[in-house]
Order: C-alpha cells, then structure tokens, then sequence
C-alpha cells in the first residue's frame, strides 16, 4: 500500500492523482498503523512548516514517521515535506521540527523575488535510483519562500541555483525529499514518483 | 537558473471553454479538460482557468472541471472568477487546483488576501490586477479596475499591487486593459513599474499578439511569466515555437 499523509493541509489530491495515473492506488490517510504498515510513505506538502509540524504532533504521526526512516523504510517527503525533516526552520519566527535530518531551514534572500516560483534546473550531485530516466538539469517546479541547508552537505543529491545553492533532492537509501513539486513537473515528476514507487517496491523484501 | 513561465489562459463558462479555438487536432476545441491537456503536451507551463460563469451552478461546474483537468495534467493549475471567500478558494484547492486568482473580491476585501494567505498559504494566492493608463499625468499613471474591467476604482495600480503583496499574495496576475485584446503587444511599461515596485513574481497579462511582444514583456518589462490566450488559442504560435522563439533570444526557458 501507498500512503500519502494527509495532515489537513497540502495539496493531496495533486499528489494521490499523480500516483494514480502511474497505475496504483494510493491511499490517503492519517492512521498511525496505516503509515507504519505502509510499502512507501509520501509526505505531501503546501503552506507553512509550523502548521504541519502541529499537525503532525496532533495526529500522532511525529514518532512513526521518524520510526520509518529510521527503519529506511521508503518514504518521500514533497516541499515542507522535506523542511520538515530538518531541525528547525526560521519561518514564522522559528520553529522545531522532525530533527532528522540535521540542519536549518531558512527564508530565500531578499534580492530575489520571493516566493521561487517556476520551473528550476535540478543539478544530479549523487547518483540514486530516484533520478533514472531523469537527466541531468532537468527542470521541475518550485514553489517555496524557505530552503534548508543541511548540516552534512553530503547529503545533498539534487541542488537547484536560485541566487544561491538550494538543496533540492535529499535521496539517501529509501529516503527521498523534493524541494520541487513532481506531481506538478510533468513527465519527469512522474517519473520520479514512478522511480520511488518502484524502489519502495523492490524494497518490501526488507520490510518486517 | 528560474526559467520563464509561458501561460496560456483559458476562458470558461458553464465547463466549456469560450472564445472558441481553432485546433483541428482536437475532437472538442470547447472541452476545457482536452485543451488542458493539448497544451500540456505542447510544454506549457502553467495554466491559468477563468471561470466566467454567471451562476453558481456554473460555478459548481468549475470545480469539476479543475477536478477532471488535475488527473490528466501535471502541471500548476491557477483557477479564478467569482471566487470571494476563503472556503471558496479550499474548495478549488481540493479539486484540484494550485492556485487562487482573486480580483474584485480581493479589492473589495483587501483582508481576504491576508486570510487566504494565513489559511491556504500565500504561495496559493494571485491577486489579479486589472489596470487601465490615466492620460492626465506626465509621469504614467494606472488606475485598478474591477468587476471585469468595468468599474473604475480610483486606485493606483503601483499602490495596489504592493499592498497586494504585503497583505500576502504570492504572485500578481496583471492585465492592461488598453492593450487586453489588441494583440499590439503588452503594455510594458505598467508591467516593469508593477515588477519594480513588488518582490513578488508578476505575470504579465493582455496584448500579446505576436512572439517578440512575450519577449519584450519578459526583458523590458521584467515579467516573471507571460500569459496569452488568443495567440495560442487561435493556433498563432504553438506553445513550443513561442519557447523556441524565447530561448533563441537568450531567454532562460523550459523547452
């Protein structure tokens, strides 16, 4: 089974019709034996970090979400999907969040229009499943005010220039993170989603 | 580097698409979801919806519409007309939609803006702008015009677009009304005031009549996005020749 989290706000539908059009049938909710019995986790997001990151203490969601990555369960984690899995982030004043991935999320300077709006190049830093079929500095759509920079630049598999270096990918064993929005990036959104699904797929084997 | 956006805007009443098209290649030219689709294909970047419909029955429709359109078409989908509160503005995002365009509502109810920026997220809130030149002035002037270019509000234009953005809105759709429909190219010089005065991105709206006008609207004019209609609708130029076009011409753009 597919989960896609749905913590009130984001744009599930978006996401639940993108896995659909590649043949399955994902399923939205927001039950924790849901998510944790899920083959793939995918942690949609729009609007602000603090909103989700009380969403999810709300649900409960906070514990099985760092259990599956921990587990290296496959789980992808779209715009404040991935802000999330930082530290802490400096929008709204500041605010904790999932701590597993260390490092900050930021707000975008200022001399560049603000919200990053449109379709960026994503430059491939590491070589992982998630981006076969993609090339390299192929564009995908971005919509976000915040950007986060991890601790460990290692990490980062996917990086996007807008004024500065943006982490865009976080791929590291069955975990992904997007700053973009593949459900919103055509084809090659598609095929990433495709790509995740197929690795998650592959990965049950694993799966206790 | 941040391409371009070239967005086609799609005119619907009642769910068909008015201001017929031309596209032999489509089994129903009026039927929003197969040109949705044509124009993703064809590369477009976005899509902007314009529901005109009079009634709220047209209005429901609209949201089926963007509910059929989302499952076939992968890319940002921005979806105005009519829409005055924020549970209308939720309603469209379930269906499907990325995007809230709002006008009239928007100047009628400035803190409408600021809601929909608090609820939904100002990366989800246009603020639609229409604006026609004041002649009385050495130094050019626009005042904002509501209810579909009709009422004359006695705003200045630059001073709604950064109330606009500082109530929250994540991007201006800006139409000149003079150059709306005149296909003699936008008016540029509202569009790099509005671009100037604002850090939100602009889409620049109204007069796009051959390809050199997108281009002067993006370098002249700083748009961060161009919107045309007509010029796509009637077959003109093809999505891909127009992003050919610009990218020939140096302009960072997604083919």
């Amino acid at each position: 089974m597919i989960a896609i989290v749905d913590y009130g706000v984001g744009n599930l539908r978006s996401v639940a019709n993108a896995i659909t059009k590649l043949g399955y049938q994902p399923r939205i909710t927001n039950r924790q034996n849901e998510v944790l019995n899920a083959q793939a986790v995918i942690l949609p997001g729009v609007g602000a970090a603090a909103d989700t990151m009380e969403s999810l203490n709300r649900l409960g969601l906070v514990g099985p979400i760092g259990q599956l990555i921990a587990d290296n369960r496959p789980f992808f984690g779209v715009c404040i999907g991935l802000q999330v899995l930082f530290s802490d982030t400096e929008e709204g004043g500041g605010h904790e969040c999932l701590g597993i991935i260390p490092g900050r999320v930021r707000r975008l300077p200022s001399e560049l229009k603000v919200p990053h709006m449109g379709w960026n190049q994503v430059k491939q830093r590491l070589a992982h499943p998630i981006f076969a079929g993609i090339p390299d500095e192929a564009n995908f759509y971005f919509v976000h005010s915040y950007y986060a920079e991890p601790a460990d630049k290692s990490l980062v598999a996917g990086e996007t220039e807008y004024g500065i270096p943006i982490c865009s990918v976080i791929a590291q064993g069955n975990l992904v993170a997007t700053q973009f929005h593949p459900e919103k990036s055509g084809e090659l959104g598609l095929r990433m989603y495709d790509n995740f699904i197929k690795l998650a797929l592959e990965a049950k084997v694993n799966h206790k | 580097m941040l391409t371009k956006r070239i967005i086609p805007c799609l005119d619907v009443k009642d769910g068909r698409v008015v201001k017929g098209t031309s596209f032999i290649q489509l089994r129903d030219a009026g039927d929003p979801v197969e040109l949705a689709a044509f124009y993703y294909q064809q590369g477009a970047d976005e899509l902007v919806f314009l529901d005109i419909s009079a009634t709220p029955e047209g209005r429901d429709t609209m949201v089926d519409v963007v509910g059929r359109v989302s499952k076939e078409v992968f890319m940002p989908l921005t979806v105005g007309g009519g829409l005055r509160t924020t549970s209308d503005m939720r309603r469209m995002l379930k269906a499907g939609a990325d995007k809230i365009s709002i006008n009239t509502a928007a100047v009628l109810t400035p803190k409408l803006i600021q809601e929909g920026a608090k609820k939904i997220g100002s990366q989800c809130i246009v603020v639609a702008i229409d604006a026609k030149r004041l002649e009385d002035n050495k130094k050019p002037r626009w005042e904002v015009y509501t209810h579909s270019g009709q009422e004359p509000t006695g705003i200045d234009a630059l001073t709604w677009a950064k109330q606009a953005a500082a109530l929250g809105a994540g991007e201006l759709l800006l139409t000149s009304i003079d150059a709306d429909g005149h296909w003699a190219g936008y008016d540029i010089e509202l569009t790099l005031a509005v671009s100037e005065a604002v850090t939100v991105p602009v889409i620049a709206s109204g007069g796009a009549g051959t390809l050199e006008d997108l281009y002067q609207a993006i370098v002249v004019g700083k748009a961060d996005a161009v919107l045309a209609a007509s010029i796509f609708h009637f077959g003109t130029y093809s999505i891909r020749e127009t992003k050919e076009y610009l990218a020939e011409k140096g302009i960072p753009i997604r083919i």
